[in-house]
């Protein structure tokens, strides 16, 4: 800690994980039941953090409601470690609970992630929490809670499926590019973050528990363990991810991975280098070693 | 203790932090003073801490000091602080009736039990700006003290008045109020209420609003987007005194201190119906930390507004109660200087796809704009 925040910040006034312990016990209920609910969005009352709403105020109250002294913690934004946010979100987790924190999402028990799932598959032993602006799927086709809330209750999908069906007819195929809607254990139509469409399929039948935090909007909501995880999609019109061709990764050479575009400041030529930066990092090291 | 990274981010971070330090001492020889603050911008310091939703004068201050006197980021850093207290008591109901009056005044009737009571209001100031203030010493102050011996022990034992409002019921011209009658207030900090809300949660959102706004939305409905058109029965200003269960004491009550409150009363036509009940006049209701009238009446127009059924937004409690809150909103919208890179690369990857199907269609249309 720089001594100027150190200055600011006393971390003895605060308790650990910043909340009160009452706090970060209603937010662990409301993770349970989530869990026991595959994709049902579980309200909570949601406590202000030093950071700002829709700064990923949600997957820190997860974090910091789930983190122990024995915990390792990742935390990432856009597949990146030192992205300005993500440094922001470890710097105050670790002020506030003094864990471990680390880059390698192999290392870690916690992952705290906006917009990306790491490339390397995650383990039964870990947890991975998304940060959620939008928790809602419906809030597309209709704007209030009240009615959303009765839709699901139903699975009264049909108005998104003529969203998608607008979309194909005046695109050719679905627009919607991240944040894409899916059907957790053929039940619940949950938003997976604002996660391109690379990262959705690796929530399907994943080892890891997934946890969704939505600050702004109260909502809390999970993918526990090998639960099934199908992107909305017609039998015609498939469901496909990101395409870069036969572009790869400027640093490490990966191919298959998602990529970041740059363009050259001198030549305006185009390159691409991995977005999620720990696992080009642990690829560079390797090839050094070798 | 694990690592602390040293990069780019951090790095960039720690000299924004130091150069925002810098501009918030304005390169001034005189550091202001959170007291200053407090005795000084009385009425921004109120606001704060409504939209703060924590009565606490000298953490408000110390906020807007810290905040270089923005009041979402002040608001903002009282809620923050608020999220590490735990809740040990609730308050036993307090009741504006009993309040110690520096200010009350009605719109609906001249001659009301006890007078109006002008107060300090700015209502009837010419706003032109004083240059002379630009000059003021400490000796003004004291003169100006003397010279008007206003007594402030005085000021603080004004009695208290009856409500306007008893009147009106007393008359029997009050519409029977349909209001569900609840025994336990909900605490919407303490659990995210389902909508429809009830009128606890109702209030209480209201009375953590943003000023400017919950009064652009209470104009809009008064303007014509909406059903009301309300005169303030009573508008009162003063000091409640705020009292807990005795621990261990059944029925006994300890006075732990006072709130300053602004309390707005209503009074609305009987043609505008709640849930299409006729017959009476409706009120509305606004209560609101410290002295805050625009909010307090913006408050009472939208709470009227929310029980009276209609088409325009302000009877759409999802649309005002969702997007009032200045800590919501002000996150929210400045979240979009984040990085979002991810999700601009799948939207490009997209819009590629696209124009190569189409044939550069969506590049044609975007030339004709």
């Amino acid at each position: 800690m720089s001594p100027e925040s150190s200055k600011r910040f006393r971390v003895s006034a605060y308790n650990f994980g910043f909340l009160d312990e009452g706090s970060k016990r209603e937010i662990r209920r409301s993770t349970l039941k989530a869990v026991a609910i595959p994709g049902y969005q579980v309200p909570f009352a949601s406590r202000e953090l030093p950071i700002g709403k829709g700064w990923g105020t949600g997957g820190m109250q997860l974090s910091l409601s789930l983190a122990g002294s024995r915990d390792t913690i990742k935390v990432i934004d856009q597949g990146h470690d030192d992205s300005v946010n993500a440094v922001s979100i470890r710097h105050l987790i670790q002020s506030c609970t003094q864990v471990e924190m680390t880059r390698d999402s192999q290392a870690a028990s916690l992952i705290q992630s906006r917009h990306r799932i790491p490339e390397i598959p995650l383990r039964k032993d870990q947890i991975l929490i998304l940060q959620v602006p939008q928790p809602d799927p419906l809030k597309k086709v209709e704007s209030h809670e009240k009615k959303v809330k009765q839709l699901h209750a139903d699975k009264d999908y049909k108005g998104m499926w003529l969203h998608l069906y607008e979309d194909i007819s005046q695109w050719g195929d679905i627009s919607i590019s991240a944040d894409y809607p899916s059907t957790a254990h053929e039940r619940y139509l949950f938003a997976p973050s604002p996660l391109p469409r690379w990262d959705v399929p690796k929530l399907n039948h994943s080892e890891a528990l997934c946890l969704l935090g939505a600050g702004r909007e109260k909502k809390i909501y999970a993918i526990p363990p090998h639960t099934q995880v199908t992107p909305l999609a017609f039998d015609d019109v498939p469901f496909t991810t990101e395409n870069f061709g036969k572009a790869s990764c400027k640093n490490c050479g990966a191919d298959n991975v998602y990529l970041d575009e740059f363009i050259d400041d001198e030549t305006g030529q185009k390159t691409y280098s991995c977005s999620d930066t720990g696992y080009c990092h642990q690829r560079m090291a390797e090839r050094r070693i070798q | 203790m694990g690592y602390v990274t040293v990069t780019g981010g951090q790095t960039a971070i720690e000299e924004a932090e130091k150069l925002l330090h810098h501009y918030r001492t304005g390169q001034s020889s005189h550091p202001l003073h959170p007291e200053t603050i407090e005795k000084q911008m009385r009425l921004l310091v109120d606001r704060i801490m409504g939209e703060g939703g924590l009565y606490a004068p000298d953490h408000a201050s110390l906020a807007l000091k810290q905040a270089e006197g923005d009041p979402a980021e002040a608001a903002f850093l009282l809620r923050a602080y608020r999220s590490t207290l735990s809740r040990n008591f609730y308050t036993k109901t307090v009741d504006p009736g009993e309040m110690r009056l520096i200010r009350r005044i009605s719109s609906t009737f001249k001659d009301i039990p006890g007078g109006q009571v002008l107060g300090p209001t700015y209502d009837y100031t010419h706003r032109l700006l004083n240059f002379s203030l630009r000059e003021e010493t400490e000796e003004d102050f004291s003169e100006f003290l003397e010279a008007v011996d206003i007594d402030s022990e005085q000021v603080e034992q004004t009695p208290s008045f009856k409500k306007v409002t008893e009147l009106l019921k007393a008359e029997n011209l009050l519409a029977d109020s349909e209001m569900e009658q609840e025994q336990e207030p909900v605490d919407i900090t303490r659990e995210k209420p389902a909508f429809p809300l009830s009128r606890s949660a109702r209030l209480q959102s209201l009375a953590r609003g943003e000023t400017g706004a919950m009064s652009a939305l209470a104009y809009s409905a008064v303007r014509g987007h909406g059903k009301v058109h309300p005169t303030i029965g009573e508008l009162r200003v003063g000091y409640a005194d705020i009292e807990i269960e005795y621990p261990g004491r059944e029925n006994e009550s300890l006075y732990i201190g006072e709130t300053m409150l602004t309390e707005v009363e209503t009074v609305n036509s009987f043609t505008e119906t709640i849930n299409n009940q006729a017959g009476g006049l409706n009120l509305g209701y606004g209560l609101v930390f410290g002295h805050n009238e625009l909010k307090a009446i913006s408050m009472a127009v939208l709470e009227h507004s929310l029980a009276t059924e209609g088409e325009a937004p302000v009877h759409d409690e999802e649309f005002v109660l969702l997007h009032i809150d200045s800590v919501d909103s002000s996150g929210f919208i400045s979240h979009m200087k984040m990085p979002h890179y991810v999700t601009f690369q799948a939207q490009l990857n997209r819009l590629r796809k696209f124009q190569e199907e189409e044939g550069g269609k969506p590049e044609d249309e975007s030339r004709k704009q």
